[in-house]
């Protein structure tokens, strides 16, 4: 796997290896173990892969099944910073894809995508459960509700 | 005589050392903490609080609790101070010494922090008497504020796990399943089917292990009840669970829960242990035959998961893909084993079953439906946040009296209930009485109880596209009718948006609609056509004016309108060029504005931001 740099990226296989052991070696422990690849590494790196493939003795390719099924999961490397915006039906019609569009045009990248320089991961989700503050994101787990153009800057400045 | 508890008397004297222990005039100042809070800077009001009680050596005279949902989101952070239940809205950090030196010591109410009615413009001092609160009925959600849900103890002084304690000291299996089949619940997760029903099935099932889940994957977008009670007492979950267990005769537990919700997960994760440490779970609870563990998986973030032998699938490892249900999963579910799948507020409601009684709870509701229902009550209402109301209420009631109506002067439009497997109720059945047979008879159903409030300025084609869009992206494609149908639903719905429909395109929605309904493997795609049926049902003038018109009536649809602005209205306040993405309005201050139509993306960010109605679109 290359980072944005197009640099080969070190993949820390102990640290995979002590995912594995705190989960055991059960096929049922898949979608755990990979979501703590996710959360420690910010994405599913090939070679993290091919090692649960083997500790589980699963095939690489149900693994992928799973990797590429589950929104949670990603391939490529992500940003340091993850924006969500909710495009749930109580954020949709106060107008959240429009805080999509703006912040599609702002970062210059597609929902899905992450910018150039590794900052951002701009991503939409479908209900962040807080529905009376729509329209609103959530950067690196942190809510901001209510938002607009305006609101958005002041807070991307905070994560420049 | 401290944890673990191994009999159930000595969780009895323990309670009763707590309740004695707890001075109920000591004034108690509690911050609502939930997501919705939070995100409205909560966390800061709590560490407040805290780290200025600390300072003035109050601790002794002022306890600082932090509690989960109170349910008024709109107006967070929430702060009640008791015992005189004094409720302060939108409450800063900035207020936090004059609540502390006014309210908690001397009992002084501070005016400008108190709700204030917007039809009488009253102030209110009292939650009770707010009418957001007044005219519910809150059996489940209530207790939330009464707790931290990261105490064990809150929970028990408030009489948790009772329940557990009855079942256990003098109820057989069988009599918890006549007392649940008796009190009438309905699966609060949507399908409403008889819990007591499903639970004597999966006891009757034969298998080497049975298991008990709980359907934590809210998916529906617009609602997050569940995730409240998770995230606001989790404890009650359990307790539900474990007489849920010991009815079924079960050993084993999962709590399946949505990706998206981090406080819940780590709420619950600490409820566990903390019951785990007071020999609540694991072998021989309280001194019983009943051995139980309970664990947490984290979904992976798909919608699908939250059907049934989807999200089984899930908990084995595999990707969720559901499977068709001629064998029940109440026989063959997870690992094969008899499995009884229930959602999160379905178990809250068991432990007040079992405390309150049967005649109690069926005194409450509809003849169909018993009991209460949380409702996520969002979109253009005045008053958004979780409410609580016995089935039977009508939609009216909900929208009107405790919603407070539509904001902005706006004319009430629909409502959608049931997520994306519902439909749009219009103005003219505001006066249904709201349970799981009549929501299904006007073409919609309970759902999950998300219920989004739509105004004039909404447009129900766009509505019924964006339901359709949102389930192909979510459709797990395992079966054509739901993959292909959605697709083509999906182009339909779009030229028609875009003013290219066709005339045959309502004929050809119907037909697709009914493939779905009659062919489809789960009910993503069995209820997938509800959010476009319901609309055709009630809004086809809207579909018409798109297809034959070329003209969007609420004036929504991209496409089919254009901006201006109104040069003798326009006061040149400048209100609009701060809320344009594009930099599409320019003009001088204090005098009339222009927008450049070629570079305007038609977002009506400028419409909604202008105050003298200056934004024309044709």
């Amino acid at each position: 796997m290359l980072n944005g740099r197009g640099e080969e990226m070190i993949v820390d296989l102990q640290a995979v290896c002590e995912i594995i052991e705190k989960h055991g070696y059960q096929k049922a422990s898949l979608i755990g173990i990979l979501q703590d690849i996710q959360a420690k590494m910010n994405y599913l790196p090939r070679k993290a892969l091919v090692q649960v493939a083997k500790s589980l003795d699963i095939p690489l390719t149900h693994i992928y099944e799973v990797a590429t099924f589950y929104k949670a999961f990603s391939l490529e490397p992500k940003g340091r910073h993850t924006i969500q915006v909710c495009l749930g039906t109580a954020c949709h019609v106060r107008g959240g894809a429009r805080v999509l569009n703006y912040l599609e045009n702002r970062l210059d990248v597609k929902s899905g995508e992450t910018t150039q320089n590794l900052s951002f991961t701009l991503e939409n989700v479908n209900c962040l459960g807080a529905c009376a503050l729509g329209p609103m994101m959530v950067i690196d787990k942190k809510y901001y509700g209510k938002i607009n153009p305006k609101k958005i800057e002041s807070i991307l400045e905070k994560y420049q | 005589m401290g944890p673990p508890f191994k009999t159930i008397s000595d969780l009895r004297k323990f309670r009763q050392i707590l309740k004695k222990s707890r001075d109920g005039n000591k004034p108690c100042i509690t911050i609502c903490a939930g997501t919705g809070c939070q995100a409205t800077g909560a966390s800061e009001v709590v560490e407040g609080f805290r780290q200025q009680i600390k300072d003035l050596h109050l601790e002794e005279k002022i306890e600082v609790r932090a509690s989960g949902c109170h349910g008024f989101c709109e107006r967070g952070p929430l702060v009640v101070i008791r015992p005189q239940m004094i409720c302060y809205m939108n409450v800063e950090t900035k207020d936090v010494s004059q609540i502390i030196n006014e309210t908690a010591l001397e009992g002084k109410i501070i005016d400008r922090l108190l709700y204030q009615d917007p039809l009488t413009q009253e102030k209110i001092v009292q939650e009770q008497d707010i009418p957001f609160y007044k005219f519910q009925q809150r059996v489940v959600f209530g207790s939330n504020g009464e707790i931290d849900p990261t105490r064990i103890d809150d929970y028990i002084a408030i009489g948790g796990y009772q329940g557990l304690e009855k079942v256990l000291s003098e109820m057989t299996p069988e009599k918890i399943i006549e007392v649940i089949k008796k009190s009438g619940l309905r699966g609060r997760g949507g399908g409403g089917f008889p819990t007591g029903v499903k639970w004597e099935s999966c006891r009757n099932a034969k298998g080497k292990e049975k298991f008990v889940i709980c359907n934590a994957d809210e998916g529906d977008p617009g609602a997050y009840m569940d995730r409240s009670l998770l995230e606001g007492n989790p404890h009650r979950i359990i307790e539900g669970i474990l007489i849920g267990a010991y009815a079924i005769g079960s050993e084993e537990g999962y709590v399946y829960v949505r990706n998206e919700y981090p406080l819940a997960v780590s709420n619950l994760t600490r409820a566990i242990d903390q019951a785990k440490e007071y020999g609540l779970l694991g072998r021989n609870i309280l001194g019983s035959q009943l051995n139980f563990t309970l664990k947490i998986n984290r979904g992976g973030g798909a919608f699908v998961c939250g059907e049934s032998t989807a999200l089984m699938a899930s908990l084995e490892g595999r990707v969720g893909e559901p499977r068709a249900k001629y064998i029940h999963t109440v026989e063959h579910g997870l690992w094969d084993q008899p499995s009884n799948l229930n959602n999160v507020e379905t178990w809250a409601n068991i432990p007040i079953i079992i405390n309150k009684g049967v005649d109690w709870y069926t005194s409450i509701g509809t003849q169909g439906s018993k009991g209460t229902k949380i409702f996520s009550l969002v979109g253009k209402i005045n008053n958004t946040g979780l409410v609580e109301v016995p089935m039977g209420i009508t939609l009216r009631q909900i929208v009107y009296d405790i919603g407070g109506g539509i904001p902005g002067g706006k004319r009430f439009k629909a409502i959608q209930t049931g997520g994306p497997s519902g439909g749009c109720i219009p103005e003219s059945l505001l006066d249904l009485p709201v349970d799981f047979d009549r929501l299904q008879e006007a073409g919609s159903m309970m759902g999950s109880g998300g219920m989004i409030v739509m105004d004039e300025d909404n447009c129900m084609v766009d509505m019924a596209r964006y339901f359709v869009q949102f389930l192909q992206e979510e459709s797990c494609g395992k079966c054509t009718p739901c993959r292909e149908g959605l697709q083509q639903m999906g182009e339909v719905l779009n030229r028609i948006c875009e003013g290219n429909g066709r005339d045959e395109d309502m004929e050809l929605l119907h037909d697709l609609s009914q493939v779905m309904m009659d062919t489809s493997l789960c009910g993503l795609g069995l209820t997938a056509p509800n959010p476009v049926l319901s609309t055709l049902q009630y809004f086809r003038d809207e579909y018409e004016a798109h297809i034959k018109e070329k003209k969007c009536p609420a004036k929504f649809c991209k496409e089919l309108i254009s901006l201006s602005i109104n040069p003798e209205k326009c006061t040149g306040c400048t209100a609009c060029v701060r809320v344009c993405p594009v930099e599409a309005i320019a003009g001088e201050k204090k005098k009339p504005h222009q927008l450049d139509g070629d570079k305007c993306v038609k977002c009506r960010a400028c419409y909604e931001a202008c105050k003298f109605d200056a934004i024309t679109i044709q």
